[in-house]
């Protein structure tokens, strides 16, 4: 996977030999970036409508489309100010609590998962024991298992606790009235993350070399050592993939988050979910709450690419 | 611009939450660096398994408790009644397979299952082979990868204000792009997308390909870069060019990411539930299996139905876990 993205082949066109650029000129290279830059305009039209309107003063907004705009712009942050803070949503604070509730949410969400699949994968990968290609695969084939399927019964080990006849074994996770009701979604972001994180991270840390873990070995490092002193290190890259993965799932998911959550603990998706039955007369509001959750998601993505791509492809290409 | 409450309001709801989040991270962090610590100590034959059980325990039990027990709970659970008191037997697969209704929802998630993946792949692989020819693809890679970024209610929003339909009359301005897209194409009268059965669920299906179609371009064009230069050049001097090329040379050494591509954009299409809840919440006949399940079980209240429905997915899933599992199996056969 890193030959994949180490290489970044944008020198493909110059250095090869003369028959592979006479096969290259099948299309010729006007046309084909001709056809690339109209899809990708394509692609980015719908976003682009959506981030006009959301600075677009109400009247305007509903009453003609945001095309218009360039003809006769007049540009307000009165959206911004009213979704965030305002009663925007017919709420005393605004979106600003649910864009809180939705870091709350997605930074544990992300780091418990991570720190727990990053031990899993090191014991999968380098402390042998009979049956760890069988639990490596049991997990590979669980990744597949529909969040739909645990739903029902997870909800109501959350909210009754575990039983075995009459005797109490495990108590509810109810947290009613507290921040910590954010535990539940922080839970099972945590449980529904594991299989893919495992599945990846093992892939990266069963590739180094094995000669360094010998040597640890040799020196009389136990595993706990090697793990924190010479696995995690090497094995960062692939981490901080998993890492940004992951945050941008969590941030980006409604379903757990509506199945496991409170009205306290509601993230941006799922407010702004409710909201858009009110589509029709407060388009300015909307679009404006859309871009307000997009923001992060954004920024992240287009800071760390790279890394979101090797993550990418560390799931899906062969290597 | 009046506001009806400030940055003081703001911090006062924040503060705890992130206390709450910072303790139990901090918390959470120091136990595992106490536990490691603590466990650096064992000497002799506990080490092992100490060491297997405090790396792997965490995980295994996570799996057990949050996805392992509740799947086969769910099972059961599907031939119980709406409060999972009464044993009813296979009523509720009865009730699946033969209630109009859900006759609806599978066929249109047997559509979207289909057409979904197909159409974002092929468009992902067209992309892919023209973005390898050209010079400077990054800005065009990163708009078309974008949408990846963005959670399915924000491109559900998108969407829905594209779609967005207004009746055609003289003073009435539409605001939806579709709309007065196809009214400067000379459509006079374009019906209300979002109503407009059976292709509403084609308009759905579009937010997911806008979606995926940057993923299976990035993860194919990879692939196509990793096609060695000699073995297209050796090709080309015994005589293969253009189509003829790719489909005999390319196409076949690409074959397993364009599979990988496809079964991963089924199982995310099996598992849809925020576009279709965002867009329609499931009316005017576009519902699909993971957004009825979450109807039945959460808004109906009816545990049974949902945890039937449920188990349906999974059996649409399992096919393509197997065919995953002997594909990795074959792989690392081969290493």
């Amino acid at each position: 996977m890193s030959a994949v993205t180490a290489d970044p082949v944008t020198a493909a066109g110059e250095n090869r030999e003369p028959p592979v650029k006479a096969v290259r000129k099948m299309f010729s290279t006007p046309w084909v970036s001709g056809i690339v830059v109209v899809i990708a305009i394509m692609w980015t039209i719908p976003t682009f409508g959506l981030f006009v309107t959301s600075f677009r003063p109400a009247a305007d907004a509903i009453n003609s489309g945001w095309w218009t705009f360039f003809q006769n712009p007049s540009v307000t942050l009165s959206n911004y100010s009213n979704v965030l803070l305002g009663g925007g949503y017919n709420t005393a604070g605004g979106l600003s609590s649910y864009f809180v509730n939705s870091l709350v949410i997605a930074i544990p969400g992300a780091l418990f998962p991570l720190a727990i699949a990053t031990m899993a994968a090191y014991a999968l990968a380098w402390v042998p024991f009979k049956g760890a290609d069988w639990i490596f695969f049991a997990i590979f084939a669980l990744q597949v298992v529909p969040i739909q399927m645990a739903l029902i019964p997870l909800l109501r080990l959350f909210s009754t606790g575990f039983h075995i006849g009459n005797i109490q074994v495990a108590p509810a996770l109810l947290f009613s009235q507290s921040s910590w009701e954010f535990a539940r979604i922080w839970i099972a972001h945590t449980m529904f993350a594991l299989p893919l994180a495992i599945f990846l991270l093992h892939n990266f840390m069963s590739q180094l070399p094995r000669d360094l873990m010998e040597a640890a070995t040799m020196d009389g490092a136990n595993h706990f050592t090697t793990f924190r002193k010479i696995v995690l290190p090497l094995a960062l890259p692939a981490i901080a993939s998993f890492a940004i993965f992951q945050f941008l799932w969590v941030w980006n998911d409604l379903l757990v988050a509506l199945t496991f959550g409170t009205s306290n603990t509601q993230p941006l998706n799922a407010r702004l979910e409710q909201q858009v039955g009110n589509f029709g007369s407060h388009v300015e509001l909307l679009t404006a709450g859309a871009f307000i959750s997009m923001l992060i998601p954004l920024i992240v993505f287009l800071s760390l690419q790279r890394y979101f791509v090797r993550g990418l492809l560390a799931g899906s290409v062969k290597g | 611009m009046r506001t009806s409450t400030d940055w003081n309001t703001v911090l006062q709801d924040a503060l705890p939450k992130f206390g709450v989040a910072a303790t139990a991270i901090i918390v959470f962090f120091g136990i595992l660096l106490l536990v490691f610590l603590a466990a650096g100590y064992a000497t002799g034959k506990i080490v092992r398994p100490l060491t297997i059980a405090i790396l792997l325990g965490p995980a295994f039990v996570l799996l057990i408790i949050g996805l392992v027990i509740p799947a086969i709970r769910t099972v059961g659970l599907s031939f119980f009644d709406s409060n999972s008191i009464n044993f009813v037997g296979t009523a509720n697969y009865k009730y699946a397979f033969t209630d109009p209704d859900i006759h609806r929802v599978l066929i249109n998630t047997a559509v979207w299952i289909i057409v979904t993946p197909i159409l974002a792949t092929a468009l992902g692989l067209f992309l892919a082979l023209l973005i390898d020819k050209m010079k400077h693809e990054s800005i065009a890679k990163s708009l078309i990868f974008l949408p990846m970024a963005i959670s399915f209610v924000g491109a559900s929003i998108i969407w829905k204000f594209v779609y967005t339909w207004r009746e055609n009359v003289p003073g009435v301005n539409q605001i939806g792009l579709l709309s007065q897209v196809v009214i400067w194409l000379g459509w006079k009268n374009p019906p209300n997308w979002i109503l407009w059965e059976p292709w509403n669920t084609f308009l759905l299906m579009v937010i997911m390909i806008w979606v995926q179609t940057g993923f299976a371009m990035v993860v194919l064009s990879a692939a196509i870069k990793n096609v060695p230069g000699d073995v297209l050049e050796a090709a080309s001097l015994d005589g293969a060019t253009g189509f003829s090329l790719f489909r005999k040379i390319t196409l076949p050494m690409v074959r397993g990411t364009v599979i990988v591509v496809l079964t991963t954009i089924m199982i995310a299409v099996l598992k849809i539930f925020d576009i279709v809840a965002t867009m329609t919440g499931g009316n005017y006949s576009t519902s699909v299996l993971s957004n009825e399940m979450y109807t039945q079980t959460f808004v109906q209240g009816d545990a049974g139905h949902g945890a039937a429905l449920a188990t349906i997915l999974f059996a649409c899933v399992i096919p393509l876990v197997v065919y995953n599992v002997v594909q990795l199996r074959k792989e690392r056969a081969n290493r």
